[in-house]
C-alpha cells in the first residue's frame, strides 16, 4: 500500500519493543464481540492510483462543468475566473498540509496570511475587525444572529425577504432548537419588502438581517434600516453573498451595518458543488469579544520582532467549553488563503475593474434577455445578477435550457418551491466569464424554449 | 506604500542574543539566509498595482480612458439602467477600500516566502494528538480539481450533476458500511458542525416523542467542541468524571441518568488515546434511561476497518474526513464532518441528502422531503456539504481498500504504542500501566525539574525540527502531551523523533535553562500572547492612522 511506510520487518521489531506478541494484543481493550475478524465486507482491496483516477474521471464526465457551457447560475455561488497563481500557492505543502497555527513560532506563514485576510475582509465590508473565517456564508449568517442575541440580550431576529432562502432555512433550524424567534417572508417582486421590514423593527428586535445584493439581485440603500435598527436598540446584520459587488457599491459597514457576514467563495475558491466555501465575518470593534471563531492578532516575540498569534481565545470552545461564543473549531483556512491571494492579485484597482466588467456584462445580458418575447426584467437596481419574469414556470425552462447545453440560471421555483407568485422567476447571474456569444446563445435558446 | 523590512531587524533590537547562544550576527535585512522576512501586503502593495489583466472588456467599458474618472458605474449604463440607479440612490462606492495589489511575481514571492515560515506534514512528523496529521495523497488533490467536480454549481439541475451526486452517494455508502450504522448526514462542514448535527437529531427525536430533556452528559476529558456544541443547541452540560484508568466512570455516569438526560457525548477512542471498553454497557444504560448516545468520532482512524461503532450502540457519530480520511487541514480548515446515524435518529437527518432512485441520483431538499423524510430537522448549511472533501476522502478510501484501511488502523496503533513504550521511562505516562494505547500516546509533565513545563518541551521540539504534540489537552491530566504519530510515518522517522523527544525531556528534567527560551532557531522566538490579548491588534492600520 503506497501510503504506508512500515515494512513487515519494521512491524515485527516494533512489536518486540512494545512487548506485544501480535497486533491483536494492542486491541485488547476492544471487546471481543466488537472486533471484526476480517476486512470490511463489500469494499474491494486497495487500488492503484491509475484505477482510482479512472473511476473519478468517469464520474466527472457525467457533470456539466460551468466552464464548458454558457453559464448563468448564481444565487449564492458565483463563477469567476480564478488566476492560476491562486491554486498554485494553496497547493504548496506548507499551506496545504499545515494545521491550525497553535504553535505560532513555526506558523507565521499561516498567521500573517490570516492577519492580511482579516484586514482585507474588514476593509471590504467597511468594518473595524474581521475573524479568520467561518464554514460558509450561511453558517456565518446564523452565527451573526446568535451573536446579536448575546449583544442585545434579545431573542427576536427579523430576516429580510431578500435573504437567501437556504440561509433562512439554516437560521430556522437553529432557532427551532434554541427557542429564538425568527420572522421571515418570501420576496415580493414589487419591491415593497423593505418598507415592511422597516415597520417591523421594534424594541424586542435583536437584529435585522438583510442581504446586499439580495437573492433577486436587488441592491438597496441600507442607511434607513440601519437608522431604524439603532433607534430601537437592535443590530443590523448585512449578508454579502457576492463580495465582488463591493468593488462598485458602498460597503454595508459604511451604511451603518453592525455585523457584516458573507460568502467568500466568489474570490479564489470556485464553485465546487457547494463546498468547501469560506464564511466571512466582520463587525464593529466594540463587539469583538462576542465574535465567534478564531482571531489572529499582532504581537511581538521575545526579541521584539513583530509576529502574529491566535488571540482572544477565551471566547473559544477549547478554553471556554460550554460558555464559548460558538462551537466552531476547524474553519475554512485554506479557502481564506485562496480568497486573500485572489484579492491581493486584484488589489483595489483590479477589484473595481472586475466589478465594472461584471456589472456591464449583466446590464448587456439583461437588456438582451428582456427583449425575448414575453420576458420582462423584475430587478431594476442590480450588480451582476437580476431576476427575469418568464411567461411560464421557470423550472422546466431551466431544464429545457440545460438540454440545449445552456446553464441558464436558477429558477425561483427551485429556491421557493410552492410559492406560486414566484414560479415564473429566473435568477440570472452574469460575471466576467460570460461572453457576448454566451448571452446570445442563452437568448436564442430561451426564445426557442418559450416559443 | 512600499516599506522595507518592517518585521526585520531594527537598531533598537541590538543585544538580544541570549546567553549561551554565541555567534548570533545581525543582518541588515533581518533575514538569515534561507530564513526570509516578509512584510505585509499593506506595506508592499500599491493601490494601482494589479496582478490581473482585463483586456477583453465588454463593449460599454471599451475605448474610454482608463485613467481618473473612468470606469464609474455610469459607464456601464445603458438605456436600461439610465439614469444610473446606483448614482441616483447614492449606492456607488465613494471612498477607497484600501486594498493593496501586487503583480503576479510579487504575489508568488510574497506567499512563497510566507509559506516557508510554516511547519507542515510535508516537512516532517506532525504529532498533534487528536488532530491526526497524516500524509495527504496528491492523487486526491488531482481528483478534487477535475472540472466535473470543482467547476459545478450547487444549484445546477440534477440531471446535469449525476456524477457529482454519485460521488456523494458512494462515499455515504462506505461511511455507513465502515461504521455499521443506518444512515449518514453528509452536509456538516467540520467535526463540530457534525456534533451539532448529531445533537440536533437527538433533540428532534426527543421532540417527536414529546419529551423535553435538558441535559447532556459530557466526560471531563472531552474536546471543547462537545460541551460548546451541546450548549449551542440549548442543552445544559453536566460533566462525568474519569476513572484512574482514564476512561469514563461508568458508575458515575449511570448515577446521572434519568428523565432529564437527553444523551451522552462520548469520544471513542477517547482523548487519552484509550478505547472505551464499556461503551456498549454505557449505550445500553443510556438507552434504557430513554437517552441517546453521541460518539465523537474524531479518533475513528484508530479503529477503522476493525471496529464498527454501530456494534457498540452508538446513535450518532461524526467522522472528521480531515482526520481519518486524510483531507488536508489547510492551516485550519476546511474540513468535513459527515454524521452517521442509527435507525432511531436517521429519520431526523438534515437536508439535503442524496438518494438513488433506479439509475438516477436525486437530491432530497425541503420540497421533496415531505414525501419520506418529513421528520428531518432541516438544513444546516446552504448547500450539500464539502464536495471538495468528499472526492478526496472517497479517493482515499478506494485507494486503501478494505485491506489498506485495516492496515491504517493497525499501523496507527502500532506507531503510537511504539512511541509510548520508547519514552515511558523519561516521561510520565499516566495510563501506560493499564495496557496499550490506541492511536495516540499520552504523557504528563510529572517529573520535570522545578519551573519546567510541558510548554518548554514543546518549544524545545521546535528547535529539533518537529511540530510539537498537542499540549494541555485533554484536561484530565496535568500538563498533557498527546502524541499522535499516525500510520504514515516510517520506523526511521519515529526513531529519530523518539531520540529528539527523549533528549528534550531529559533537558527538562535536568533543568537546562536554554530550554526556557526555546525556540532559538524558528522564524520567531516565543510570542507575547498576553500582549496580543490585552491590546488586540486584529487588522493592519497605517502608521499614524490612530485608533
Ligand atoms: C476529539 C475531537 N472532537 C472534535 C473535534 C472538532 O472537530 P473540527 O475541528 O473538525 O470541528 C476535534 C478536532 O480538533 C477533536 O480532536
Amino acid at each position: 500500500m503506497r501510503y504506508l511506510p512500515l515494512t513487515p520487518a519494521d512491524r515485527q521489531s516494533m512489536l518486540a519493543t512494545i512487548g506485544a506478541a501480535s497486533i491483536d494484543d494492542l486491541f485488547v481493550d476492544v471487546p471481543a464481540d466488537a472486533r471484526l475478524s476480517g476486512p470490511i465486507a463489500g469494499l474491494p482491496n486497495h487500488a492503484s492510483e491509475m484505477a482510482v483516477e479512472r473511476h473519478f474521471s468517469a464520474l466527472a464526465r457525467q457533470n456539466m462543468a460551468a466552464s464548458h457551457h454558457p453559464f448563468f447560475l448564481g444565487a449564492g455561488a458565483y463563477k469567476h475566473h480564478v488566476p492560476a497563481t491562486v491554486d498554485h500557492i494553496i497547493q504548496r505543502g506548507e499551506f496545504l498540509t499545515a494545521y491550525t497555527p497553535y504553535q505560532p513560532e513555526i506558523a507565521q506563514g499561516t498567521l500573517q496570511m490570516l492577519f492580511e485576510f482579516q484586514t482585507q475582509v474588514a476593509r471590504l465590508f467597511g468594518c473595524d475587525v474581521a475573524n479568520a473565517s467561518m464554514y460558509d456564508g450561511s453558517t456565518a449568517c446564523y452565527e451573526a444572529i446568535s451573536m446579536a442575541g448575546r449583544v442585545t440580550k434579545r431573542h427576536k431576529a427579523l430576516l429580510s425577504s431578500g435573504l437567501h432562502p437556504h440561509y433562512v432555512s439554516v437560521a430556522k433550524t437553529m432557532a427551532h432548537f434554541t427557542g429564538d424567534t425568527l420572522e421571515t417572508a418570501t420576496p415580493a417582486l414589487d419591491g415593497t419588502d423593505m418598507a415592511h421590514l422597516l415597520d417591523a423593527v421594534d424594541g424586542e428586535t435583536a437584529c435585522v438581517v438583510v442581504q446586499y445584493p439580495d437573492i433577486l439581485g436587488r441592491v438597496e440603500d441600507l442607511g434607513p434600516i440601519a437608522a431604524k435598527c439603532h433607534e430601537k436598540g437592535a443590530l443590523l446584520v448585512a449578508v454579502v453573498t457576492e463580495p465582488v459587488a463591493l468593488g462598485l457599491f458602498k460597503s454595508p459597514g459604511e451604511m451603518g451595518a453592525d455585523i457584516v457576514v458573507g460568502e467568500g467563495q466568489s474570490l479564489g475558491v470556485g464553485l465546487q458543488f457547494g463546498g468547501p466555501y469560506v464564511g466571512l465575518f466582520a463587525c464593529k470593534e466594540k463587539f469583538v469579544r462576542q465574535m465567534p471563531g478564531r482571531l489572529c492578532g499582532q504581537t511581538v516575540d521575545a526579541s521584539g520582532k513583530r509576529g502574529f498569534v491566535l488571540t482572544l481565545s477565551t471566547r473559544e470552545q477549547h478554553i471556554r467549553r460550554e460558555k464559548a461564543t460558538s462551537n466552531i473549531c476547524t474553519n475554512a483556512g485554506l479557502c481564506a488563503l485562496a480568497f486573500s491571494i485572489h484579492m491581493t492579485l486584484l488589489g483595489e484597482r483590479g477589484l473595481r475593474t472586475l466589478a465594472e466588467v461584471n456589472h456591464a456584462n449583466a446590464v448587456a445580458a439583461a437588456e438582451r434577455l428582456a427583449r425575448v418575447p414575453g420576458v420582462s426584467l423584475a430587478t431594476r437596481t442590480f450588480f451582476n445578477e437580476f431576476t427575469l419574469n418568464l411567461p411560464k414556470e421557470a423550472r422546466p425552462v431551466v431544464r429545457a435550457l440545460a438540454d440545449k447545453g445552456v446553464l441558464g440560471g436558477v429558477s425561483l421555483g427551485r429556491l421557493y418551491p410552492g410559492a406560486a407568485a414566484l414560479a415564473n422567476g429566473l435568477v440570472v447571474a452574469v460575471t466576467e466569464v460570460v461572453t457576448p456569444e454566451d448571452i446570445e446563445t442563452l437568448a436564442t435558446a430561451l426564445e426557442e424554449v418559450l416559443a | 506604500m512600499t516599506q522595507l523590512n518592517q518585521s526585520g531587524w531594527k537598531p533598537e533590537m541590538k543585544a538580544l542574543s541570549p546567553s549561551g547562544e554565541g555567534g548570533y550576527v545581525e543582518t541588515f535585512t533581518g533575514n538569515r539566509a534561507l530564513m526570509l522576512e516578509e512584510p505585509l501586503i499593506f506595506e508592499i502593495g500599491g493601490r494601482e498595482t494589479c496582478g490581473v489583466d482585463f483586456v477583453d472588456l465588454p463593449l460599454p467599458l471599451r475605448g474610454e480612458g482608463r485613467g481618473e474618472g473612468a470606469g464609474k458605474p455610469s459607464q456601464a449604463d445603458t438605456p436600461l439602467s439610465q439614469p444610473s440607479p446606483l448614482k441616483e440612490r447614492g449606492l456607488e462606492r465613494a471612498t477607497p477600500i484600501g486594498l493593496p495589489g501586487l503583480s503576479e511575481p510579487e504575489t508568488i514571492r510574497h506567499y512563497t516566502r510566507l509559506s516557508r515560515q510554516n511547519y507542515a506534514i510535508d516537512l516532517g512528523l506532525f504529532p498533534l494528538g487528536s488532530c491526526t496529521m497524516k500524509h495527504n495523497p496528491r492523487l486526491n488533490e488531482k481528483v478534487a480539481r477535475m472540472a466535473g467536480f470543482a467547476d459545478v454549481h450547487p444549484l445546477a439541475p440534477h440531471e446535469t450533476v449525476q456524477g457529482a451526486l454519485a460521488v456523494i452517494h458512494e462515499l455515504a455508502h462506505w461511511l455507513v458500511t465502515l461504521t455499521g450504522m443506518k444512515a449518514v448526514a453528509m452536509s456538516p462542514k467540520a467535526g463540530a458542525h457534525g456534533e451539532l448535527c448529531g445533537v440536533l437529531a437527538i433533540k428532534a427525536a426527543l421532540q417527536a416523542r414529546g419529551e423535553n430533556r435538558p441535559v447532556i452528559l459530557v466526560p471531563e476529558s472531552a474536546h471543547g467542541t462537545n460541551p460548546a456544541t451541546a450548549a449551542f443547541a440549548g442543552f445544559r452540560v453536566e460533566s462525568i468524571p474519569a476513572t484512574a484508568e482514564g476512561r469514563v466512570d461508568v458508575e458515575a455516569l449511570k448515577a446521572k441518568l434519568g428523565p432529564d438526560v437527553a444523551g451522552v457525548m462520548i469520544t471513542n477512542p477517547n482523548t487519552c488515546g484509550l478505547f472505551e471498553r464499556d461503551l456498549k454497557t454505557i449505550s445500553d444504560a443510556v438507552h434504557a434511561a430513554g437517552g441517546y448516545v453521541y460518539c465523537d468520532g474524531a479518533n475513528f482512524n484508530a479503529i477503522v476497518g476493525r471496529v464498527r461503532p454501530g456494534d457498540l450502540g452508538v446513535d450518532a457519530m461524526h467522522i472528521n474526513l480531515h482526520k481519518t480520511f486524510s483531507t488536508p487541514h489547510g492551516g485550519g480548515g476546511p474540513g468535513s464532518g459527515p454524521v452517521v446515524l442509527s435507525e432511531a435518529l436517521a429519520p431526523f437527518a438534515p437536508l439535503p441528502f442524496v438518494v438513488k432512485r433506479g439509475e438516477e441520483f436525486v437530491l432530497i431538499e425541503e420540497e421533496t422531503a415531505g414525501e419520506h423524510h418529513g421528520q428531518s430537522f432541516g438544513r444546516m448549511t446552504a448547500f450539500h456539504g464539502q464536495m471538495g472533501m468528499f472526492t478526496r476522502a472517497l479517493a482515499y478510501i478506494l485507494s486503501h481498500g478494505a485491506d489498506g484501511l485495516r492496515q491504517v488502523a493497525e499501523d496507527a496503533v502500532l506507531n503510537a504504542n511504539y512511541i509510548l513504550r520508547s519514552l515511558d521511562d523519561v516521561l510520565d505516562a499516566p495510563f501506560g500501566g493499564s495496557g496499550p494505547c490506541m492511536h495516540e500516546a499520552l504523557f504528563t509533565d510529572d517529573n520535570l525539574a522545578e519551573g519546567f513545563s510541558t510548554l518548554d518541551i514543546a518549544k524545545g521540539l521546535i528547535d529539533e525540527g518537529y511540530h510539537p504534540m498537542t499540549v494541555y489537552f485533554p484536561l484530565v491530566v496535568h500538563g498533557a502531551m498527546l502524541v499522535e504519530p499516525t500510520e504514515t510515518e516510517s520506523k526511521a522517522t519515529l526513531d529519530q523523533f523518539i531520540g529528539a523527544l527523549r533528549s528534550v525531556a531529559n533537558r527538562a528534567r535536568q533543568g537546562d535553562l536554554a530550554l526556557k527560551s526555546a525556540p532559538h532557531f524558528a522564524p520567531r522566538r516565543r510570542l507575547d500572547e498576553t500582549l496580543a490579548a490585552r491590546k488586540p491588534v486584529l487588522v493592519w492600520k497605517e502608521e499614524g492612522a490612530g485608533d
